[in-house]
């Protein structure tokens, strides 16, 4: 099986006509000792067997299907509406929009997502996606870094460790300069702002899932001219105020919360907000509404003097493939829940959270770490290795407890709720920790 | 009449979803001040309306399951459905649930790994970047840490690309920090090898091929390039954007490529997703595996392990373990062909290339550089017409275009890859169609197209007056 329409018929006349004799013929002006390297590949396989090969690594996976584990990846309901919209093969099978006249089902969808994401952050724009939320930190911090010609960042420890690894990364390769600033019970002190400082970030909520009150830190970075970017997990915002309302500069996050399933990490898709003062310097790809040679509403790609394509190494990113699917998925999910709908199950969550947390902290030696108020997750410190006990949990079916990374302290796990969770689960949970840590 | 927008749609108080029974209070866990005080817009829409809007949206959108889609570099071929079965499997695993309970998802990533290498000729891979151009920024970062540690980085400034290049390699080279220079085509489309030699030195970190390069050609001297960046200390690496005409043939890795990244939406059949999401896979050779970012997928005694334990790693360049279920897609794309099922697909590739060269060059088509071919080639109207204006055309007979205006160096290229997943007769009427637009008034060129959804749009006036929102301007 190889997915080829070619009869032996059609091969032979196609290559006559090409003046080849044989498929290997194609390939004979390529230097002949690179030619035909031994390749150990297993033997090909029929569909069925295919499947039957991918069911037993499945079976070797113990499913998360209301898994109570956080740090940036949460269980949630999949709408199957959303599931069989996304799946159509014209959304699934196209690619960048390049061509407009026949792309205006992706373009007018991503319009509408840049809409809804706008709308979430409370900010004037949103670019078509990113990849995930690390790299839409990274790319929202290089953006305040072009704007203010500065090359000093802040961020806060309460910033997702993965985003800071990655936004490390990022920063280097440009010879910027990134300053940790410690969190303090659980929070980002209010701290001074150094001369320089291109970019202060924080994460609100938290990695460990307190809520930051970030409105004098904003106005401390505007006061040193410095641009302000919010991580922001967009289901919490259905409820808390967005960033743009406390005067962050960009929003970023991942979509994986607006019901996309978690797939091991991946695929999900990255959002960036910002001022429409700053869409010069936005990566990625924007698409406007415009009008068709005759008058007719219809959407493009726009402002592509800042894409790789048209600028090379003076483009504002190398960004080329986002994460469009996924970002429709995501604002399939919006349309369907509507403001009401999000809020219900952002808040169903926070509601199951905080009864989990009054659950686990009866058990003993249990302790309370993430501050209140807490959003849907929480960090708690544990009386042994959160490793050893998210591997008891999962041994009696449960997966739990998010080894949290030493650089915040010892023995912290995280635990989160969602709209999935009822009470019995959670009292379930509570007693199979209650086994694990007697 | 245009199409409504799913706000336009929207009437106050409709649901569509209802996934919570009863409503929490608020602020019984959130203080007042953190609250949102003004709901966001979106919209407010039942089931069926919500399935109609998409619906309706995605017969206004082509792609490979429509139409023929020759978009050249950017390999649109069919992508199986099985793969789309194949991931549901995976969708509920967490990526931090221990990972004795994700044996299975990380066996599969360490398969993966190992047929990567097999066809790149790599010695280690990542599997974690998100995207091609993620994947090169990912090899350049490498390539930069090797070079730091051996006490150049500050010495090695340069990073050298070929005037046919992607652009994503000049603003990778630059995001990671160096500056870019221009290496010049020769008359036979290949690199210029002298203006290359002129280029490089000890000032060079490294220079970016892909091969077959954009003009669909292989760049038959890579052997001597690759002594000649070796004896220079520089590293090559391999743009995997054209891998699919290859692929089981040759690879990079003995072609003296150090870095690879392979786009897996491309080259693997993973669905392109109207622009993404896509999987970059980086290979390296062993002198490189340590800058790595982490964490890699290791097989130990006990099982298969994320091994976060390397010192001289370039750090982390996504979150997570990357694109999982892209890795799936592309997993299950090699196990169904095999090595010789791989081999017959790129030689398709190649195959149904050079016979739609030859039909379009009858039909009056020109061939700038017309050595042979591999799976794509660029073309040239006959003088007088405007590529634009093709493209257009043949939307209204039916077809996506090719890739218009790239590489730069041909004018009014056509670049036309139709991969191996088509047919003869589809070729061949693509060629008809081809044939038919030069016979067509220019005024019919020039107004094209008429019958799409909307016809040609005002990029002018999207540029100058940007409307990115629905709400701008409220």
């Amino acid at each position: 099986m190889d997915y080829t329409p070619h009869t032996e018929e059609e091969i032979q006349a196609m290559l006559e006509r090409v003046g080849a004799g044989s498929l290997e013929d194609l390939y004979r002006h390529l230097p002949q000792e690179i030619l035909n390297p031994e390749i150990s590949l297993p033997e090909p396989l029929p569909e069925w067997a295919v499947l039957e090969e991918l069911r037993r690594l499945a079976g070797k996976n113990q499913p998360a299907f209301k898994a109570f584990l956080g740090g940036g990846v949460r269980s949630h309901h999949t709408p199957p509406v959303v599931q069989a919209l996304a799946s159509r093969g014209e959304f699934l099978t196209a690619y960048t929009p390049y061509q407009p006249e026949v792309s205006q089902g992706v373009l007018q969808a991503t319009f509408e997502y840049q809409t809804m994401v706008a709308e979430l952050a409370g900010l004037e724009v949103a670019n078509a996606s990113m990849y995930d939320g690390a790299s839409a930190l990274a790319e929202g911090v290089l953006l305040a870094l072009r704007e203010t010609g500065r090359m000093r960042v802040l961020v806060s420890q309460g910033v997702h460790p993965e985003y800071r690894q990655v936004l490390r990364s990022y920063l280097e390769a440009v010879g910027a300069e990134l300053f940790t600033l410690p969190l303090e019970g659980g929070r980002t002190p209010l701290g001074e702002v150094p001369e320089g400082t291109g970019a202060v970030v924080a994460q609100h909520p938290n990695y460990l899932g307190a809520l930051e009150d970030l409105a004098p830190w904003v106005e401390r970075a505007h006061g040193a001219g410095a641009l302000f970017v919010v991580v922001a997990d967009p289901l919490s915002l259905g409820v808390l105020e967005p960033p743009g309302a406390y005067g962050a500069d960009i929003a970023v996050g991942d979509g994986q919360s607006l019901g996309l399933p978690m797939g091991f990490g991946g695929p999900h898709f990255g959002y960036l907000a910002t001022r429409k003062a700053f869409v010069r310097q936005v990566p990625g790809r924007l698409v406007s509404e415009t009008v068709d040679a005759e008058g007719k509403r219809g959407y493009i790609l726009t402002l592509q003097a800042r894409e790789q394509y048209i600028r090379r190494a003076k483009a504002k990113s190398n960004i080329t493939t986002n994460a469009q699917l996924t970002a429709l998925m995501g604002a399939m999910y919006l349309a369907a829940l509507g403001p009401l709908g999000l809020k219900e199950v952002a808040l169903r969550g926070v509601a199951m959270a905080h009864r989990l947390w009054e659950l686990l902290l009866e058990i003993p030696g249990v302790e309370p770490f993430t501050p209140k108020p807490f959003f849907n997750e929480f960090a708690l410190r544990l009386p042994k290795d959160p490793h050893a006990v998210r591997e008891a949990l999962a041994a009696r079916g449960f997966h739990a407890a998010t080894p949290v990374p030493r650089e915040y302290g010892e023995n912290l796990a995280l635990f989160a709720a969602t709209e999935l969770h009822q009470e019995e689960d959670l009292l379930a949970l509570k007693e199979a920790m209650w086994e694990v840590l007697a | 009449m245009s199409y409504p927008l799913i706000f336009e749609r929207s009437r106050r108080g409709r649901r569509g979803l209802r996934l919570v029974r009863e409503t929490p209070e608020a602020t019984r866990y959130i203080p007042e001040e953190f609250l949102r005080k003004a709901p966001p817009r979106l919209p407010e829409v039942d089931e069926l309306t919500l399935v109609r809007h998409y619906t309706g949206l995605s017969r206004r959108q082509v792609g490979v399951d429509t139409t023929f889609y020759p978009l050249g570099s950017c390999t649109m071929k069919y992508n199986p459905k099985l793969h789309e079965e194949a991931v549901r499997l995976f969708a509920h695993l967490h990526p931090y649930q221990d990972p004795r309970t994700a044996q299975g998802a990380l066996e599969l990533m360490w398969q993966l790994g190992e047929y990567l290498k097999a066809l790149t000729g790599m010695d280690a891979i990542t599997l974690e970047p998100a995207a091609g151009a993620h994947g090169e920024l990912t090899g350049i970062l490498i390539i930069r840490a090797y070079h730091e540690d051996r006490g150049e980085g500050k010495k090695r400034r340069l990073v050298l690309v070929p005037d046919s290049a992607h652009g994503s390699n000049p603003a990778t080279a630059s995001m990671a920090g160096y500056q870019v220079r221009e290496v010049p085509s020769g008359t036979d489309g290949e690199v210029d090898l002298e203006a290359l030699k002129r280029e490089l030195g000890p000032h060079v970190a490294a220079i970016m091929l892909t091969n077959p390069n954009t003009l669909g050609l292989f760049e038959r001297r890579i052997l001597e390039i690759s002594r000649l960046s070796k004896e220079a200390g520089v590293q090559l690496y391999y743009d995997g954007a054209n891998l699919n005409a290859i692929m089981g043939w040759a690879r990079p890795g003995d072609m003296g490529f150090d870095v690879v990244h392979l786009n897996l939406h491309k080259t693997f059949t993973v669905p392109h997703g109207g622009g993404g999401p896509g999987s970059g896979p980086v290979g390296v050779k062993a002198h490189l595996a340590p800058y790595l970012p982490v964490p890699t997928v290791e097989r130990g005694e006990e099982g298969f392990y994320l091994n976060f334990d390397l010192p001289k790693s370039i750090g982390r360049v996504r979150s997570f373990h990357g694109n999982f279920l892209a890795l799936v897609r592309a997993w299950a794309y090699i196990r169904t062909l095999g090595l010789e099922g791989l081999k017959k697909a790129a030689a398709l590739s190649v195959l149904n290339a050079r016979y739609l060269k030859e039909l379009l060059k009858e039909k009056g088509y020109r061939v700038p550089y017309d050595g042979p071919c591999m799976h794509e080639f660029v073309a040239q109207p006959p003088q007088g017409f405007r590529a634009l204006d093709l493209a257009k055309g043949l939307l209204e007979l039916g077809f996506h275009p090719p890739t218009v205006y790239f590489p730069l160096i041909v004018k009014e290229a056509l670049m036309i890859e139709p991969t191996e997943t088509e047919a003869k007769e589809t070729l061949e009427a693509f060629a008809e169609a081809m044939g038919e637009l030069l016979q067509r008034p220019k005024e019919w060129l020039e107004g094209a197209p008429y019958t799409t959804p909307v016809r040609r749009l005002d990029e002018v006036r999207a540029n100058k007056h940007p409307k990115l929102t629905y709400f701008d301007g409220d």
